[in-house]
């Protein structure tokens, strides 16, 4: 077990900067989540810290050791494959065994670390099995337990749930996240799936375009996204621009939000309050009703403000007593305004 | 036209090409259990040319030098191939695909010129005739197709595969070993049948590179046929056919041309 540090990873293929002087640090025994849309680097940093990518410039260490010339058999990793690339010509238990076997540890013991781990993932049952007559689930189990057999000091894990479909993906997060916690090894991810993300992590880094655009807790980093890209990438955002004046921001159809500096400030669907009635409340704005979706639990209204179209969300009864269409009152509290740091 | 008619037309046609595949083939297997030394009819059985076969040492000790030139050239060219194919795989170089173009073309030279040219080559170099030269000019004619069948296999092969055992800490021949040559495994078996087919089977590259007395089979039959044809060489080309077939039906097996059953 060890934590992870990069410093100012560069790597570029032709003009595209894929990692763009990144600097983190994966803390011991944390479960770390990398966030991005596709092409945003986060399995570019992934494969770097597991050795597959060799970076143009910066540094990774493990365990505080630098690693950049360390080839990767030798780093002490373990990885889990988006597709788990088990080995076809083997069964099981002969997948399990192989980083022991390469090491070239003695059969007893290789015998109870093979059965441990495959407790550990509930596949005791199947050892003999050949791997393609395993489920989608059960091949995760598989490559978790081939990837921790070994005790690596860091387990990385590459889209691990996004072959699985959404019952058992779910399933399969609750299990992931019991895994890491028995064994506490120090766990790196990449997800496109910010709902996987924040269910799993302990802290999350948020990559676009190479660069890291914001980290930290997931609350912390929801609540306080500091720049839009972050506000609309993790979770929903409905973002606001209007001109910075003394006494306030104000938009363009004229409303005065006092207080608030701006350019951009978001208001997440969930804080958004809609009346048929002017409200009291000092952030409000004459809007637009478009569409009402029922969606079960939880409902969602499509709003037209100033030809941009803004999102609510929340249960049913919120909605009660709103037109299917019309128009209303949008509001929010101020302290479920996000506001964004200034641009430096 | 009618469908059923062209369905018939084709069968026909398909049924010419088979005979006039197999027919000589089958004449001659079978004129070599007939008893007649003249090829006269009627058939009548025995197993007489197979008898003085079994004796004639000339025959037997050409034989026997085929098939350990087969075999050594198997090997080498199974070995060599398998090796160059994942090389072709793995890495990109300059001049890669230059490369493998040219692996191609020598299949479509005439073997009388190949042979021709590599006896000069051989003199030159002072390797000259022989039993080496043969068995290198076999594995120089054989690699190719040792290639193309490995290579084919290696398309299919998932490279997250050779990763993910690295990640494991395997190092680079751990990796070879214990998963690429697993999963090609029936390419190279069949790559390494047709290595053997194309040495046993092979001809004018032997007849130009062997010194005379110390031949292989194909050539000492050839040489048997100018000074007269005997049945005991239909029956030693009977067994030939057998055995080529055999590996080829082999070799269609692992690399299933036939499609996937």
């Amino acid at each position: 077990m060890a934590e992870v540090r990069v410093e100012r990873l560069v790597k570029a293929y032709g003009a595209a900067r894929a990692l763009d002087e990144v600097t983190l640090d994966f803390p011991d025994g944390g479960f770390f989540g990398l966030l991005g849309p596709s092409g945003s680097g986060k399995t570019t940093l992934l494969r770097a810290i597991a050795g597959f990518v060799l970076p143009d410039t910066g540094r990774v260490f493990i365990g505080g050791e630098p690693v950049e010339n360390v080839p990767v058999e030798h780093r002490e990793i373990g990885m889990v494959f988006q597709n788990y690339a088990l080995f076809p010509n083997m069964t099981v238990e002969e997948n399990v065994a192989f980083g022991l076997h390469v090491r070239k540890t003695g059969a007893a013991e290789t015998a109870k670390r093979v059965k441990e781990a495959l407790d550990l993932v509930q596949l005791g049952h199947l050892a003999a099995r050949k791997t393609h007559q395993l489920s989608g689930g059960q091949r995760q189990r598989v490559a978790m337990a081939r990837a921790i057999v070994t005790r690596p000091r860091v387990l990385l894990l590459d889209e691990p749930l996004s072959a699985l479909d959404k019952a058992l993906r779910v399933d399969m997060q609750i299990e992931l996240k019991r895994i890491q916690r028995e064994v506490g090894i120090t766990t790196i991810f990449v997800t496109h799936d910010q709902e996987e993300a924040l269910t799993l992590s302990d802290r999350i880094g948020i990559l676009k375009d190479g660069k890291l655009v914001r980290h930290g807790p997931p609350r912390e980093v929801y609540d306080d996204p500091r720049n839009p890209f972050t506000a609309q990438f993790l979770g929903d955002a409905n973002l606001i621009e209007g001109k910075p004046e003394p006494e306030g921001l104000r938009l363009s159809d004229g409303t005065l939000l006092p207080g608030l500096k701006g350019p951009t400030i978001a208001v997440r669907p969930e804080s958004l309050k809609l009346d048929t009635t002017e409200p009291a409340a000092p952030f409000r704005l004459r809007a637009r009703l478009q569409q009402r979706i029922f969606g079960g639990a939880m409902g969602t209204c499509i709003i037209d403000w100033q030809g941009r179209p803004l999102k609510a969300v929340g249960r049913d009864a919120d909605f009660r007593g709103l037109p299917d269409a019309g128009d209303v009152w949008l509001s929010w509290p101020r302290e479920s305004t996000i506001e964004f740091a200034a641009k430096a | 036209m009618s469908n059923r008619f062209l369905a018939h037309l084709g069968r026909a046609y398909l049924g010419l090409i088979l005979f006039f595949l197999y027919a000589p083939i089958l004449v001659m297997a079978a004129m070599s259990l007939n008893a007649s030394e003249f090829y006269q009819l009627p058939f009548k059985f025995s197993g007489e040319w197979y008898d003085r076969l079994w004796n004639n040492r000339e025959i037997l000790a050409a034989a026997g030098r085929s098939i350990w030139i087969a075999v050594v050239v198997t090997v080498l060219a199974t070995t060599l191939g398998t090796a160059a194919s994942i090389a072709l795989y793995r890495h990109d170089f300059p001049g890669k695909r230059i490369l493998q173009a040219l692996l191609f073309p020598p299949i479509a030279i005439p073997w009388l010129i190949t042979g021709t040219a590599m006896l000069i080559f051989f003199f030159g170099i002072g390797i000259g005739r022989g039993t080496p030269a043969v068995i290198i000019g076999h594995v120089a004619l054989a690699l190719p197709y040792v290639i193309v069948v490995v290579s084919a296999r290696l398309a299919s092969f998932d490279r997250v595969l050779e990763e993910a055992a690295r990640s494991l800490g395997a190092s680079a021949w751990q990796v070879t070993r214990a998963v690429t040559v697993p999963w090609i495994l029936p390419g190279i078996i069949a790559g390494g049948l047709f290595a053997f087919a194309v040495s046993f089977d092979q001809f004018v590259v032997s007849y130009f590179l062997s010194e005379p007395g110390d031949t292989t089979l194909p050539v000492l039959i050839y040489t048997s046929i100018r000074k007269g044809f005997t049945p005991e060489i239909n029956a030693i080309s009977t067994i030939i056919i057998a055995v080529s077939m055999g590996l080829m039906l082999l070799a269609a097996r692992f690399t299933k041309f036939g499609g996937d059953r």
